[in-house]
């Protein structure tokens, strides 16, 4: 108490010192800011930073896709007018860009039958832009968090058994085109079900969303948010399984083991029947006598 | 006349006695005076077969036939052929608790919870593929060298047979485990069955016993790959051996080398460590790729359910060929009373390899029936000596090797980055163009390869070293080849010889008029185009004169030193030779 008293006397004795009051100006400025910094509404500064996104993304848009996708996002007609340059972009979503730019397939090369998979052009948060752009046009799917696609958060028992789930529904709905061990399959006209061996979660959920290229669309209404994670956990699982039997030969089937039947096989016998056959009875050649 | 009686025995106060036997000889013994081993073996230890690494092609398909026994009986312990529903529970993390087959949880539970359970079922599997790959390659090589004909015709049938049953054997061999990709096989199966007109909706009823999938194919199948295929390919085999002994192995022409004799080495103790030991390493090269390379992983494919189906889906490569007619097959079907026929199916998949195999069956009646060589052959040919013979199976192999890529055109596609349709179009001509280029190709091939040898008969081989005459021409030496080789490059028949000419007019070679019907005008006609063009082999006469012209030209000689090194061109004895350059 005395010890209170004391220190309460102590600061009282500045009370209506020269500095008080700009002392408490500060303090009170500086307790305002930042609680003001702590419990302002994030939404203010994020919608700012939402225009600015966009406008970055209609320019990067512009540039990189415009020539093909339209000004607006609008598609362009091929000359003759009965196929798309570009397809019109309204409502294809956030997720689409993400896929499409993030996997390296936009921007497209050289027209083509597909476009394939390559070396990503722009950088993450580009690539953010042109989706937060795309995304202005109209409503389409949003990039997912990666606690939609992850089995983390689950148990052990929950795990297996989003795993087992999975597979079933990856051999059901997938392996038709993506071949029973995801290594990808042959479409029609040149196009192809590409393999998904190294492909990202993240991507493997945005293509399952958006139905990019020739694969259908599996909307949340068709597989929920929790199947798709489960073909995720059980692709994801078969990438950590070993080779139980050895060599994979490529993962495709009986064509592979066909070919290393004859190519190793048959080959390597045929060589051991040579060798054999060129051995005669004698173990040691005499000089200057024939085999 | 004296007589050295010194070395005389004097006395006789010892009797021969037989030294005793030895331990072996005792159990030899006892075995002989009970079972005559003695004589049957006498003959068959001391039987001759001639050396050469192509004729050790049959016998891979032989061991590989041992190992896919004793592989087999391993299997059986364990696989349950039922198609009883259970939910699996077993080893195998993403498959715990799907329900499935009870075949396929064996046949899982062989791969992941029996000790050498995967390393047995992929040494089966590949020594299925090496089997019947091996029996191709045997057959192959007897027909290049001509050893189907006669008396070999019936031998060459029952080959046939054993590959046709083979082919089947591997399909109901790897039906059996209830996965995603055999149950396809089985699906596709019924539906070729269903294709064929009238019969085929009972054929399928029967065997699957009711409507597609039903519960007893498994359980069938699996009587069939055990028991019934497995019994006629011991059979058979026994009886392709059997032949081959009382046949005797054909050989290569040479010196001494005749159609009444077999020159090579005695089957004890030579050919029974040769053939011993390549079975030894048939199994090591089995297990090697059992052990190393994955083969078939069902547990990837999953249980079957007629709901799924996979990319890749194609059966094991001795079914790829017909598979593969199918895949480039245009859609044609018609309607009749009400009645759907789908030749897209039937035609490929039925009538087409029906077609191939009754023409593998009789190419030896046909080709004897073309030629009319009634005589017994023991000495090959070389392909290069049968222009046609050898054109006609390069052809028919053409064609198998097209649709074999048909088969595989989806991987094909994805591999190589082409478009699966323009390969169907590009297969659905060539599978008719490819096979008659390779036809004249081929024979073609051939025939400069005859020419070439008799260049060398005539001329001798070329030296490569390179003369040049006072008037400054250069020309390049030739020698003659030495007489083993001469031998067996002039030990074949003229085409004179080797067929009975057909009359293809009104006379025949008599001069009598021919009792020629609408067969005999053909068969005259295949005559005069199976031996057209092909180059006889030099008269006496002309090797005669050749070799007058050879010692001619090695007389005038010219003065000189030829290069350095042409002494080791693999024609001579180089014993004692140097390069001048070490002196």
């Amino acid at each position: 108490m005395r010890l209170l008293n004391r220190s309460a006397g102590r600061l009282s004795r500045h009370r209506r010192g020269p500095l008080a009051g700009v002392v408490l100006l500060l303090l009170g400025l500086v307790l305002t800011g930042s609680l003001y910094a702590a419990f302002a509404p994030a939404q203010a500064t994020s919608a700012e930073s939402d225009i600015e996104q966009v406008e970055k993304g209609r320019e990067l848009f512009l540039v990189g896709c415009a020539f093909c996708h339209g000004q607006n996002g609008e598609g362009i007609l091929t000359q003759r007018g009965d196929t798309q340059l570009g397809p019109p972009l309204a409502g294809v979503g956030a997720a689409a860009v993400d896929f499409q730019v993030g996997t390296g397939r936009m921007p497209m090369a050289q027209p083509g039958q597909q476009a394939p998979d390559k070396a990503p052009v722009y950088s993450q948060d580009e690539i953010d832009a042109l989706g937060a752009f795309v995304a202005s046009l109209g409503p389409g799917p949003a990039v997912p968090d990666e606690e939609e696609y992850s089995i983390e958060g689950l148990s052990a028992d929950e795990r297996e058994e989003a795993i087992v789930r999975g597979g079933q529904i990856f051999l059901t709905n997938c392996t038709a085109c993506h071949n029973f061990n995801g290594g990808g399959g042959a479409m029609p006209r040149g196009g192809y079900a590409p393999s998904l061996h190294d492909t990202d979660p993240k991507y493997i959920y945005e293509a399952l969303l958006t139905g990019p290229q020739q694969m259908p669309n599996f909307s949340n209404g068709n597989l929920p948010p929790e199947e798709k994670r489960d073909v995720i956990a059980y692709l994801e699982s078969l990438r950590e399984t070993p080779e139980y039997g050895g060599f994979g030969l490529g993962g495709l089937g009986p064509v592979s083991e066909g070919l290393f039947a004859w190519l190793v096989g048959i080959g390597g016998l045929v060589g051991f029947a040579v060798w054999i056959a060129a051995h005669s009875t004698r173990s040691t050649k005499k000089k200057g006598q024939a085999a | 006349m004296s007589i050295d009686t010194s070395k005389v025995a004097t006395s006789n106060s010892s009797a021969a006695v037989a030294k005793k036997p030895g331990r072996a000889g005792v159990v030899a013994n006892w075995a002989d005076e009970r079972l005559g081993l003695g004589t049957a073996m006498k003959k068959n230890l001391r039987k001759v077969f001639p050396d050469h690494w192509s004729f050790m092609l049959g016998e891979i398909a032989l061991w590989s036939f041992v190992v896919l026994l004793l592989s087999g009986v391993f299997l059986t312990l364990w696989f349950n052929p039922s198609m009883g529903e259970i939910h699996y529970e077993g080893s195998y993390d993403q498959l715990r608790g799907v329900a499935m087959s009870e075949s396929m949880a064996s046949t899982l539970d062989i791969s992941f919870d029996v000790r050498g359970g995967l390393l047995m079922r992929q040494m089966h599997h590949w020594a299925a593929m090496l089997f019947i790959a091996s029996m191709m390659i045997h057959l192959l090589r007897v027909f290049f060298t001509g050893a189907h004909r006669k008396p070999r015709e019936m031998n060459w049938v029952i080959g046939c047979l054993l590959l046709i049953l083979g082919t089947l054997e591997g399909f109901t061999g790897y039906s059996l485990p209830d996965d995603l990709l055999s149950g396809t096989g089985v699906r596709a199966a019924d539906g070729f069955m269903k294709s064929i007109p009238v019969v085929g909706t009972y054929m399928s009823f029967f065997l699957f016993g009711g409507e597609f999938p039903g519960d007893s194919i498994i359980p069938r199948l699996y009587t069939i790959h055990i028991l019934l295929i497995p019994g006629l390919l011991l059979a058979l085999i026994a009886a392709h051996m059997l032949l081959l002994v009382y046949h005797k192995h054909t050989q290569w022409p040479g010196p001494g080398r005749t159609e009444q004799n077999v020159v090579g080495f005695p089957m004890l103790p030579v050919y029974a460590a040769k053939a011993g030991g390549f079975f030894f390493i048939v199994f090591g090269v089995c297990a090697l790729m059992g052990g190393l390379m994955t083969i078939n992983p069902v547990w990837k494919y999953g249980p079957y359910d007629p709901t799924k189906v996979t990319a890749g889906s194609q059966p094991d490569w001795y079914m790829g060929w017909p598979d593969g007619a199918l895949r480039i097959m245009p859609g044609w079907e018609s309607e009749f009373w009400g009645t759907t026929w789908s030749w897209n199916v039937f035609l490929p998949i039925i009538v087409l390899p029906g077609l191939m195999f009754t023409i593998l069956l009789l190419l030896p009646f046909l080709e004897a029936w073309v030629t009319g060589d009634k005589r017994e052959h023991h000495l090959l040919q070389r392909p290069r000596n049968a222009p046609t013979r050898t054109a006609l199976m390069v052809s028919l192999m053409t064609f198998y090797g097209l649709m074999w890529a048909a088969g595989g055109n989806d991987i094909i596609a994805i591999k190589l980055h082409l478009s699966i349709n323009q390969i169907t179009y590009f297969m659905r001509a060539a599978v008719f163009i490819g096979p008659l280029i390779a036809f004249m190709i081929t024979r073609r091939w051939c025939i400069s390869l005859q020419r070439q040898d008799n260049e060398k008969l005539l001329h001798g081989y070329e030296t490569g070293v390179i003369m040049r005459s006072p008037e400054g021409g250069y020309s390049e030496r030739h020698l003659p080849i030495d007489t083993a080789k001469a031998y067996a490059l002039t030990a074949r028949d003229r085409d004179e010889a080797s067929y009975v000419a057909v009359s293809t007019g009104d006379r025949d070679p008599n001069g009598l008029a021919a009792p020629a019907g609408r067969g005999s005008k053909l068969r005259g006609r295949l005559q005069t185009l199976w031996f057209a063009d092909n180059i006889q082999k030099p008269t006496a006469a002309e090797l005669e004169e050749a070799h007058h012209h050879a010692e001619h030209e090695a007389h005038g000689e010219l003065e000189g030193v030829s290069a350095d090194g042409h002494q080791f061109d693999g024609h001579h004895a180089v014993e004692g030779e140097t390069l001048r350059g070490d002196h």
